[in-house]
């Protein structure tokens, strides 16, 4: 019980101070692109002329809430996802694409320093940090997920391609040999590579 | 077992900050899953292109032959007496910024190089050394570089990062046009064998056979005779178009893309089934057996060559008029180049709706429509009996494709069709639409599977607005009226916004349509059930 409330204070602080440390870490994550464009990717609020920028800067809004507020897995993965889902396929190498996760710990704990309750905070670091690698851990399985997506998108082109070719040939076969035993058809196919 | 080297300040290094760099300073970056695969040599010989080798983009050596620097900057020099927007293009652009944020691939990649101003630069800052005096004196200083190999690798490296869509251009105060550049950047890259075997393979089947995917005679007919067997099953009709018939009326025209894949081949049902309807005199070529040009993606002269064959086949049919299928870039290629290409078309006539009268006088000189503007002046004068509630299991919105809509202005019909096919139709917000739509990502022949991180990121700014819509409305299907879009979006629909379809309007019309003598329908034209009637078979 007590650990619970004094992880509320924490929380308390992480509320007060969301939006400074949102800025924060978003700023953080900008610094992974070229320095024109994250410029722009700050600057432009239009969700619809910006959905690399304001996607991420909503999603880790939201998972900011997700955390104060011990959020389930499935809420956190809803934002995380839409995060990395980006990230996954822009010029990335995986640790690359994920750091902005554990970059959590730096900017909050640059937050709390000027604290004066700072000490008192600092014992309470060991739950959050605990929570960000939760995170950190999600990151991977939705990373993954993503990468496969890739692979299978391709797999599945293919197959629209092609798909209604191989359900033609599904029919012909069909049709042709809808009252023919197929046991006869290898038999006799067998006795004529006997050469009978 | 394994050394492990990393010295331990490496271990700690999170810190990922992009240095930075002034872009002349930037080296290319060539990484896999952004570029398609070299054309292979034969697809290029069949054409006739030149300077055919073996490379590979990510090798060092390109291959390139000795003479290369030469021959592109003799390449630059007879494009820019040959074709004055690309000298005007080269000069006038005051660095303004305004098109900088409006590129897809810019959105998508953050890649400064993939802002139009810089895409188009990479090849000004060339032209500026060569033949600008203040390029030649202040070099650097005067925006002006050196042709190395270096710098032809960027300049292969983005122009195939653009899809030619052209948004940029509606943002330019002077109307640059970056597609256009593109267009003499790619035509330069070809000069040196630099072909994309997606862009070939396709151009060397139309040459070859008359469509992008080198269906022969046969299996063209087979194909749709095969969607005549699906039409049978859900109206309980028989269609039976004629194929290379000599004194049709009209002869309807359309990308291969509908006649082979998944969803293209539900829009081809949806043509065939409104046709019979009509009654309409037309006849399917399987020589004309593909509307689209990838030569278009190539050069202008390669676009014209495959392009020859439309008029002609007219001709040879002695048919009155040509009526497009569902298609973007081949209604740009058509609309705005068959005419001066390999017109003018004397032999046919104005066309002329045998079913309303009307006279398509903007189309006066070309003698082609497209099936859009025919399928939406039939119903404003009544002539479809629709049910659009077969539909209603489908929230539709409409991704304007780039060629119709900013090319060529052809915002209201797709819309208005669809308003009188379904009965729940949502936009998406006004800045990704009509003139200033989003490009699919995978337009002018980047449409191949290697390269599907690239058209992820393309294709995002467009998935945006589409999850915006499936999240607000409810949306399900993503309507087009382009066969590069229904071979692509889905894709892209399926990384971003998992769930939701993509249909061409012909699949919606075929659903609505209620045809004289039609037995009660069960089914979609996916042969999926309607609603209401799970089960019922
Ligand atoms: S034409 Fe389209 S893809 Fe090319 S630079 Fe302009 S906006 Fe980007
Ligand atoms: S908007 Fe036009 S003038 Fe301005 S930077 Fe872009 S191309 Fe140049």
């Amino acid at each position: 019980m007590s650990s619970l409330q004094s992880i509320r204070s924490l929380n308390e602080l992480l509320l007060e101070k969301k939006q400074a440390i949102l800025e924060k870490w978003f700023d953080s994550v900008l610094e992974t692109y070229p320095h024109d464009s994250a410029k722009f990717l700050k600057r432009q609020k239009d969700q619809f002329a910006n959905p690399v920028g304001s996607t991420i800067y909503r999603g880790m809004g939201s998972l900011l809430d997700l955390i104060v507020n011990s959020a389930d897995a499935d809420n956190i993965t809803k934002s995380l996802d839409e995060i990395i889902r980006i990230r996954a396929i822009q010029d990335f190498t995986p640790s690359h694409a994920l750091a902005f996760v554990v970059d959590l710990k730096r900017v909050v704990r640059e937050e709390i320093k000027g604290e004066t309750c700072a000490s008192q905070l600092i014992d309470e670091l060991p739950e959050f940090d605990r929570r960000v690698d939760g995170l950190l851990l999600l990151s991977f399985d939705i990373y993954m997920k993503c990468r496969e997506k890739i692979y299978e998108l391709k797999a599945n082109e293919l197959r629209n391609m092609t798909s209604k070719l191989v359900e033609r040939a599904n029919r012909i076969f069909e049709a042709k040999y809808r009252n023919v035993d197929l046991e006869d058809i290898i038999s006799q196919g067998n006795k004529t590579e006997r050469g009978e | 077992m394994a050394k492990f080297t990393a010295k331990p300040a490496e271990l700690l290094k999170i810190d990922f900050k992009t240095p930075k760099t002034d872009w002349m300073d930037t080296p290319v970056n060539i990484r896999e899953h952004m570029y398609c695969h070299p054309a292979k040599a034969k697809d290029l010989e069949v054409v006739d292109f030149p300077n055919i080798h073996e490379w590979r983009p990510v090798d060092e050596n390109w291959n390139l032959p000795e003479n290369w620097k030469e021959i592109v900057l003799n390449g630059i020099k007879e494009r820019l007496q040959k074709y004055r927007s690309f000298h005007v293009f080269m000069d006038i652009c005051v660095r303004c910024g305004a098109c900088a944020d409006k590129c897809h691939f810019y959105l998508g990649t953050g890649d400064p190089k993939n802002m139009p101003v810089l895409r188009a630069e990479l090849l000004r800052s060339v032209y500026r050394k060569y033949f600008t005096t203040g390029g030649k004196i202040f070099g650097k200083t005067a925006g002006a570089r050196e042709l190395t190999e270096d710098v032809l690798k960027e300049l292969w490296y983005y122009f195939y990062q653009c899809t030619e869509c052209r948004r940029c251009s509606v943002f330019c105060p002077y109307g640059i046009d970056t597609a256009e550049i593109t267009m003499m950047g790619r035509e330069l890259t070809n000069l040196l064998g630099l072909q994309l075997g997606w862009i070939a393979g396709p151009v060397a089947n139309c040459y070859m056979k008359g469509n992008h995917l080198g269906l022969e005679p046969h299996t063209v007919k087979s194909n749709i005779e095969f969607m005549i067997d699906d039409i049978e099953t859900i109206t309980g009709i028989r269609v039976n178009p004629t194929f290379n018939r000599k004194g049709a009326e009209i002869l309807f025209v359309t990308p291969s893309g509908d006649l082979f894949g998944v969803p293209g081949v539900y829009t081809a049902m949806g043509y065939l089934m409104l046709f019979h309807e009509l009654g309409l005199d037309y006849t399917w070529s399987t020589y004309a057996s593909e509307g689209g040009n990838f030569g278009f993606f190539t050069s202008n002269e390669m676009a014209k060559r495959l392009n020859y064959k439309i008029y002609a086949e007219a001709k040879r049919l002695g048919v009155k008029w040509i009526l497009g299928g569902e298609c973007g870039h081949m209604w740009r290629v058509l609309h705005q180049y068959m005419d001066t290409w390999n017109g003018p078309a004397d032999f046919l006539e104005v066309p002329k709706s045998p079913i309303t009268g009307t006279v398509f006088e903007n189309a006066k000189s070309l003698k082609m429509i497209h099936v859009i503007e025919f399928a939406a002046d039939l119903i404003k004068h009544g002539k479809l009996k629709l049910d659009p509630s077969r539909n209603d299991h489908l929230k539709v919105t409409f991704h304007d494709s780039c060629n119709i809509a900013r090319g060529m202005g052809m915002f209201e019909e797709p819309r208005y069709v669809i308003k009188n096919v379904c009965n729940h139709f949502y936009e998406m917000p006004e800045n990704t639409i009509r003139e200033k739509t989003f490009c699919c990502g995978s337009g002018t022949g980047l449409n191949a599977s290697e390269n599907m991180e690239l058209r992820m990121r393309g294709g995002l700014p467009r998935a945006n607005a589409v999850k915006y819509v499936r999240d607000r409305y409810g949306v399900n299907t993503v309507a087009n009226i382009c066969a590069i879009d229904r071979a692509t979006l889905q894709a892209s629909m399926d990384y971003w916004v998992p769930g939701t379809a993509v249909a061409g309007i012909h699949e919606l019309i075929g659903n609505a349509l209620v045809m004289k003598g039609e037995k009660e329908r069960t089914q979609d034209l996916r042969l999926e059930p309607l609603p209401g009637k799970e089960g019922v078979e």
